[in-house]
């Protein structure tokens, strides 16, 4: 299958590795992520002030790109962006005012009609694809890797936004399950991890950094996966900053779950961008055979 | 805290303009603490979120405008997830927010942040925090 792809600002800027493990691991499992000749940041965040339509054009212009591409559905890595694209489709199917405001605003455009389907790949390995299909294409199973999954917020909530249950998530346990590797249930794996806290408040982030980590690794937890940039950031850099502040630390490396589907599907290391994490993962790869 | 209630602070524009921006019935909540009880960044805050609804609620304006807890919200959505009321609680703390940012009193003043640190955050940090402190 193909489908059109929105990597947004950071995939192209220090989440490289994502994008690029992404990308890779869906090719081998056939599906062809085809990404926008044209497209914008989506704010990074949906506006929640009910005046504030403006902030609201940038997601809606990148799914109007997708319509100029006679795209049906759109789909991307990031849970922001996720987040925006969905929260502002949304709004404008359930307000149609809105959406004739939206629409006569930005009248250099075609009016956008709503019908963007705004998918994350995680919703397409497990809805399209099939879990059990990946497991048949696992050329390299990541047996014995204790893995923590760590979902954050965006993924998840608000409920009509999430692609998994709010409370009770289990999609990166399952594919998880799927390349062999060994899931760390933990309490903290919805809780926010302060997010964009962390420009001003890096002291909060650290905190809530120190409760997710921790308890992976009071529980044998190897690594920790995420889907999010942002919460790859917080987990990796600000894990550094915890250790540097107190010695005696565990690091845990931290992973997208896209570069250990690589890994698992035989796409090597090249794709995977090892070399730009804080805490280096490739140790814990090597001693597991995986590199 | 001192609070200072009548009928013209409680129907006051502060309540209006809060129950406009967020598109909220103020009076819904009933006071459970259920988001108080599961919000991320509670240990920082000195007034709970739930607390900052019922000021609000009070039209305690100056109160809520200069708490903490509003700045510290992430927008999670846990506590929307989690109200039995069905309050958005995230869009009353973006409201709050919005009427301090509109008169262009920024909470982050970009100037003062460390250049160092910043070229290692990643753009979605930067704009988010932008866009969500400051106006």
């Amino acid at each position: 299958m193909k489908i059109h792809y929105y990597p947004g600002c950071t995939l192209k800027v220090t989440a490289t590795q994502f994008e690029s493990s992404a990308i890779a691991s869906a090719q081998a499992l056939g599906v062809e992520m085809l990404e926008l000749q044209r497209w914008n940041c989506c704010g990074t965040v949906y506006s929640l002030a009910n005046d504030d339509l403006i902030r609201q054009l940038a997601p809606i212009r990148n799914l109007i790109r997708v319509r100029n591409e006679n795209g049906n559905a759109v789909t991307t890595l990031c849970s922001m962006c996720l987040n925006t694209l969905k929260s502002a489709n949304l709004l404008i199917n359930e307000n149609p005012e809105k959406k004739r405001t939206i629409n006569a605003f930005m009248d250099e455009e075609e009016d956008y009609d709503g019908g963007v389907e705004v998918v994350h790949l995680l919703e397409i390995l497990r809805d399209r694809v099939g879990f059990e299909e990946v497991r048949g294409k696992v050329t390299q199973p990541l047996s014995g890797l204790r893995a923590s999954p760590y979902y954050g917020c965006l993924l998840l909530r608000p409920e009509e936004i999430g692609i998994d249950r709010a409370e009770s998530p289990t999609i990166l346990e399952d594919l998880l399950k799927s390349m062999s590797a060994e899931p760390i249930d933990s309490p903290y794996k919805a809780e926010c991890c302060g997010s964009y806290q962390t420009v001003d408040k890096a002291d909060l982030v650290i905190e809530k950094t120190r409760d997710i980590v921790s308890w992976a690794a009071r529980n044998k937890a190897q690594c920790i996966v995420v889907s999010c940039p942002l919460c790859f950031f917080n987990l990796d850099e600000r894990q550094k900053d915890l250790a540097e502040r107190e010695s005696g630390t565990a690091l845990l490396p931290v992973f997208y779950f896209t570069q250990l589907l690589a890994l698992a599907l035989g796409l090597g290391a090249e794709v995977c961008g090892f070399q730009k994490h804080v805490i280096d993962p490739r140790p814990l790869l090597s001693s597991k055979g995986f590199i | 805290m001192e609070a200072r209630l009548s009928h013209a602070t409680i129907h006051s524009d502060f309540v209006k303009k809060v129950e406009e921006l967020s598109g909220q019935d103020l009076l819904a909540c009933y006071q459970c603490g259920k988001c108080s009880a599961g919000c991320p960044i509670v240990e920082e805050a000195e007034i709970l979120p739930s607390q900052v609804l019922r000021l609000v609620q009070l039209g305690q304006r100056d109160d809520a405008l200069h708490s903490k807890t509003i700045w510290l919200c992430a927008s999670c959505y846990t506590c929307v997830s989690r109200c039995p009321r069905g309050v958005d609680l995230s869009k009353i703390m973006e409201a709050l927010r919005q009427i301090v940012l509109r008169k262009n009193l920024d909470h982050v003043k970009v100037s003062e942040l460390s250049r160092k640190e910043m070229a290692k955050l990643p753009p979605i940090a930067l704009i988010s925090n932008f866009r969500k402190f400051t106006g």
